[in-house]
């Protein structure tokens, strides 16, 4: 459906951008906090809250990964990309379950 | 917020608009606002796109059911911010707030039709559980929404559980009802372009 399409399309163009465009933090840490893995503490804490229980994160949260070298800047990039993330892996469930509903039909 | 960046980082032109909305509106400008105008290039501008085609796009859903899954989202992640803003922004649309409040409360007993009972209980599973089964979808299916209607509802479902992530996160400063339902007004007359 083509409008759809541009739902769809939209939101790959997010998670290219995040992942893979220009950033102050480098690709390779901002796909792990996409994926909300392979990350080292403190910075697992914060991203880890992000993506799970996003509500629970606090100040302490971003000083303990600022008192360890990141700067706001590459705090900004990989808060977001852990919220994208996480709800890109539940867009990926939802429309995978979608398929299977339907016969595996073309959803994804 | 959280960063001081997004709270004073940003360019004079940026800073010029922001003090021009707050003169014209009389409310600064709320930090959900704040947060897309923050090195637009890297999140806003293709967030902004994202979301204005996921609830303001075509569907067969209105508006209005599109800003109910948003709060209802919300609410399963416990966004304060989030949860006020779209409450009101629902509300607004379908000119009934007791019904958005209805649904909020419990969903169960509200007075709205199955088949968007049926995808909200979907949503509300998905984004607590982080999974939903084949035979879940059939039941929303079932209880008549399209497939396209519940690929509709998974991109609003992902829209919200990225902002509500990102309010949460970055520390949104929790508005007035006055506040939020200035907001509602200006995202039914402008979306989220």
């Amino acid at each position: 459906m083509p409008d759809e399409g541009n739902k769809r399309a939209a939101h790959q163009a997010l998670v290219d951008r995040v992942l893979a465009g220009e950033g102050r933090a480098p690709a390779e840490l901002r796909a792990h906090a996409f994926g909300n893995e392979g990350l080292t503490s403190p910075l697992d804490s914060l991203i880890g809250k992000v993506a799970a229980r996003p509500a629970q994160v606090t100040d302490a949260d971003f000083a303990a990964a600022k008192a360890s070298g990141f700067s706001e800047d590459q705090l900004f990039e990989l808060v977001i990309c852990a919220a994208v993330g996480q709800s890109t892996r539940l867009y990926e469930a939802g429309l995978a379950a979608l398929a299977d509903a339907t016969g595996n039909e073309e959803a994804g | 917020m959280r960063l001081d960046i997004l709270n004073r980082g940003y360019r004079p032109g940026t800073k010029m608009l922001f003090a021009i909305i707050r003169v014209f509106s009389g409310r600064p400008v709320p930090d959900a606002a704040k947060l897309v105008f923050y090195r637009p290039d890297f999140y806003g501008a293709r967030a902004k796109d994202f979301t204005h085609e996921a609830l303001r796009g075509p569907s067969a859903w209105s508006v209005g059911d599109r800003e109910l899954m948003a709060a209802y989202v919300s609410k399963v992640n416990e966004s304060a911010f989030c949860v006020g803003a779209h409450t009101a922004t629902a509300s607004r649309a379908y000119q009934d707030r007791a019904k958005v409040q209805a649904v909020l409360s419990d969903l169960d007993s509200a007075p709205i039709e199955e088949p968007l009972l049926a995808t909200l209980r979907m949503l509300g599973k998905l984004t607590s559980e982080g999974t939903v089964s084949a035979g879940e979808m059939r039941e929303v299916l079932a209880a008549g929404a399209s497939r396209q209607q519940v690929e509709d509802a998974l991109a609003v479902c992902v829209a919200f559980n990225t902002t509500d992530r990102l309010a949460d996160a970055f520390g949104f400063e929790v508005l007035s009802q006055d506040g939020f339902d200035a907001g509602a007004k200006y995202l039914l007359r402008r979306g989220y372009r």
